[in-house]
């Protein structure tokens, strides 16, 4: 089985990220925590492979360790919504017209109802600014969106001939949604996991922008990104590399979540080889 | 006058299009036949410049005497819809659900002439009366869902014929319609192309829909015209081989079986369904819609039984009672006298298997075939350990190699995959076979072959069928015993051959009346 290129580019992209990111528990090149003013807003050398921020700290080891707290909190959340979310969408769909549909999808409206940065600040508000809360809180706005993308996706299967099939084979509904509903809505979910990972990494930023994300001296690209503003026209890379790197980020996954789709789905797999 | 000369196609080298030729005189119908593949759609699309990507046109397509193929696509954008218009096979599809029916008539006219809006929906009214809506029944403001199937391809005609094209292309017209509803969509098109004096191409796959309403046929096989003549002349003359071969396997019939001693195999007794309809109000509950209203009938083990309707007459809902999906409102389904419901354990539903319709929709595209047709095993307290060979077996016994289980379903065409379906309901030793239209999507060649499979299979393994079609000609070469539903009601109930030759009630009268046929004396003279 070949693979298809552009999981092959998205993964290396994502592998190389990761790999930054995980290298900066044991390694960076200087210690994010180290404030050293005199050396602000320096342009990049053999000490400071990127230059320093405006309290002299290296842009690159901030690069690394900023990694590891927007790419935990897009991943979490997602798992979060996708955990949570499927399983909602799928019991959704598999009764629909019930009790129990109505149930879930009015709750997926209470929560879609509120803009999720107030609900996030009233979240850390209450349980105090962290990097764990801003998880849980974005993580929870990631479960009406998956119930809905599922149960949707669901609905459209449920109406297949292969389900009556599964039917008269005396298969329950929990059977049906597992061997038959999820893979077949697992292209759907693979391209809205994508899109959620970067709403993620975006919304991190944006809590981190109003000071309830990672707390300092924590780095995150979000607030990096935030911090930059300041700065942006006298030293526009301070924003452009934790913007970039946010962007490659979020490309590689997309790459690698479209090659996933296209090699889970047997029509195509075969079509290419 | 619309001519094809030498009209070829090839997309990335592939021939789909072989030198078509033929000519078509105003105010005459000429029928493209053939199965699928044979490149009778591709004709019309080539005609209308609407050839897919990748493709290339070769030859001349004459509108009056100037060549389509060397325009533009302004041009053509000029002639579609005004010269030359179109109607499609599925008229669910083929309108815009959000728009009213009024509207679409007019955008017609309003994209290619000077009309004003309400001078175009004037005229659209006018043409929704010519196609049999008046606006005092059918007032423009309606929307396609609020019509029926043969409704909404009496729209799709009037957006067609709005601006009088000299040429109408109608790709399946009928194919998606009960049979009545198809007699009066042929007998409209038939009084329009009179009236009008345009020229109607009637691309079909179906020979007796040609005999009737055809002046002129052409025979398709792979993207050439095999033949081609004067309807009467072509039918009696079959000169080419294929078109004998399409015509036999048209009308063909299986043996006959003599099944064993019959004993009662399925018994349904004052069966009742309802559906409860959305609510109207917030408080109350919905008003009930009674889909199956009292049916009853016995079923012998070894019998072929039709089940013939229209679509909405309930046999559906009744298929999935006695698969023991749905429960009943009243009566009470019994296979071997045991009674079948939603509750019945896995012991007593492995008696009982379904084939159906839509070859492409019957299985799980991420599965392969192994696991499609071992899935009934569920019904088994644990999966037998030889459960591949079983497998195997089954392949082999609708005729398909052992390595196609390892396949894919896509990997299959319809008629393999109808195989495979087959052998899904097989596995498990049923007695009885639901066959839910499961020939009708099925070229008449391959349908054929799938009826003799069923034949012979029903002999090898005494299996019953509950055999369910809108399709007569089928039922008729099936089934010993045939019920006509109407209306959620059993109407009328016999030996097949006496139900055909001698219909009792006047629905069934209607229904074998509207089915088109091909007139007997034209295939008399060729036996002769």
């Amino acid at each position: 089985m070949r693979i298809p290129a552009q999981l092959a580019l998205g993964a290396v992209i994502s592998a190389l990220f990761l790999a930054l990111v995980a290298l900066s528990f044991v390694w960076t090149p200087h210690e994010v925590t180290t404030l050293s003013i005199a050396e602000k807003l320096q342009p990049p050398s053999a000490k400071y492979w990127l230059g320093t921020d405006h309290l002299g700290r290296d842009l690159w080891s901030m690069l690394m360790e900023g990694g590891r707290t927007s790419i935990a909190v897009a991943i979490v959340a997602v798992g979060i919504g996708i955990g949570l979310g499927v399983p909602l969408g799928l019991a959704a769909a598999a009764t629909r017209g019930s009790l129990l549909d109505e149930v879930i999808m009015r709750g997926n409206d209470l929560i879609f109802a509120f803009p999720s940065l107030v609900i996030a600040i009233l979240i850390t508000a209450v349980f105090g600014p962290s990097a764990t809360n801003a998880i849980l809180a974005i993580g929870i706005f990631n479960i009406p969106v998956f119930a809905r993308v599922a149960r949707g996706g669901a609905l459209t299967i449920w109406t297949q001939d292969y389900i009556l099939a599964a039917r008269v084979a005396g298969k329950g509904a929990a059977r049906i949604s597992l061997e038959h509903i999820l893979p077949n809505i697992a292209n759907l979910l693979i391209v809205q996991g994508t899109i959620q990972f970067s709403l993620g990494i975006l919304a991190e930023a944006g809590l981190s922008y109003v000071g309830l994300g990672a707390q300092p001296p924590t780095p995150s690209w979000g607030r990096m990104l935030a911090d930059a503003q300041t700065f942006i026209y006298s030293e526009p890379q301070l924003a452009i590399l934790p913007g970039l790197s946010i962007v490659l980020m979020v490309l590689g996954l997309n790459l690698m979540g479209d090659g996933l789709r296209d090699l889970l789905d047997p029509r195509i797999r075969r079509a290419r080889t | 006058m619309i001519e094809a000369r030498d009209l070829s196609l090839t997309i990335h080298g592939e021939t789909i299009l072989d030198r078509v030729s033929f000519d078509m005189e105003p105010g005459t119908t000429f029928g493209l036949v053939g199965e699928s593949g044979s490149g009778k759609s591709m004709t019309a699309l080539a005609i209308m410049g609407l050839s897919p990507r990748g493709a290339k046109v070769s030859g001349q397509v004459l509108l009056a005497g100037s060549d389509l193929t060397r325009l533009g696509e302004r041009d053509m954008c000029a002639i579609r819809g005004n010269r030359i218009s179109m109607i499609f096979q599925e008229p669910m599809t083929a309108l815009n659900p959000v728009r009213t029916i009024g509207d679409q008539v007019a955008e017609t006219l309003l994209i290619h002439t000077r009309a004003t809006r309400a001078e175009a929906l004037k005229i659209a009214e006018e043409k929704l009366t010519r196609v049999g809506l008046p606006p005092d029944r059918f007032p423009l403001d309606r929307y396609p869902h609020e019509l029926s199937g043969g409704q909404r391809q009496r729209v799709c005609i009037a957006m067609a014929i709005a601006l009088h094209p000299e040429l109408l292309i109608a790709d399946e017209p009928t194919t998606a319609l009960d049979v009545t509803t198809q007699a009066q969509i042929l007998n409209l098109l038939r009084d329009l192309v009179e009236e009008e004096g345009m020229s109607l191409l009637l691309i079909t796959h179906d020979l007796a829909v040609v005999a009737d309403v055809a002046d002129h046929v052409a025979v398709m096989q792979t993207g050439r015209i095999v033949e081609q003549g004067a309807t009467e002349q072509l039918f009696r003359t079959m000169a080419h081989p294929y078109t004998r071969q399409l015509l036999e396997a048209s009308s063909h019939q299986p043996d006959r079986i003599t099944p064993p001693a019959p004993e009662p195999l399925l018994e349904v007794e004052g069966a009742t369904r309802d559906y409860v309809l959305p609510r109207r109000s917030f408080f109350g509950p919905g008003p009930t819609f009674r889909a199956v209203k009292d049916v009853s009938f016995t079923m012998q083990t070894g019998e072929s039984l039709g089940l013939v309707g229209e679509s909405g007459c309930g046999k559906s809902t009744l298929t999935r009672a006695i698969l023991g999906l749905e429960p009943l409102q009243g009566g009470e389904i019994r296979l071997f006298g045991k009674p079948m419901t939603p509750e019945t354990a896995g012991g007593l539903r492995s008696g009982i298997q379904v084939v159906f319709q839509d070859p492409y929709g019957s299985f799980n595209p991420r599965w392969r075939v192994d696991r499609l047709v071992a899935e009934p095993f569920h019904l088994m307290p644990e999966r037998p350990a030889d459960w591949c060979d079983r497998v195997a077996m089954a392949l082999r016994e609708v005729g398909l190699p052992a390595q196609a289980m390892e396949r894919y379903p896509h990997e299959f065409s319809g008629g393999q995959r109808q195989r495979i379906a087959i052998a899904r309901a097989l596995i498990l030793r049923p007695d009885l076979i639901i066959l839910d239209e499961a020939v009708s999507a099925l070229d008449v060649s391959i349908r054929a072959e799938i009826l003799d499979l069923l034949a012979a299979l029903r002999e090898s393994h005494g299996l019953a069928y509950l055999f369910i079609s809108h399709d007569l000609s089928v039922v008729r070469s099936i089934t010993d015993r045939v019920l006509v539903m109407r209306a959620g009601e059993i109407i009328e109930e016999g030996p097949t051959q006496q139900v055909f030759s001698h219909p009792a009630h006047p629905y069934t009268q209607k229904l074998i009346k509207a089915a088109p046929t091909i007139p007997a004396e034209w295939k008399e003279e060729e036996d002769a």
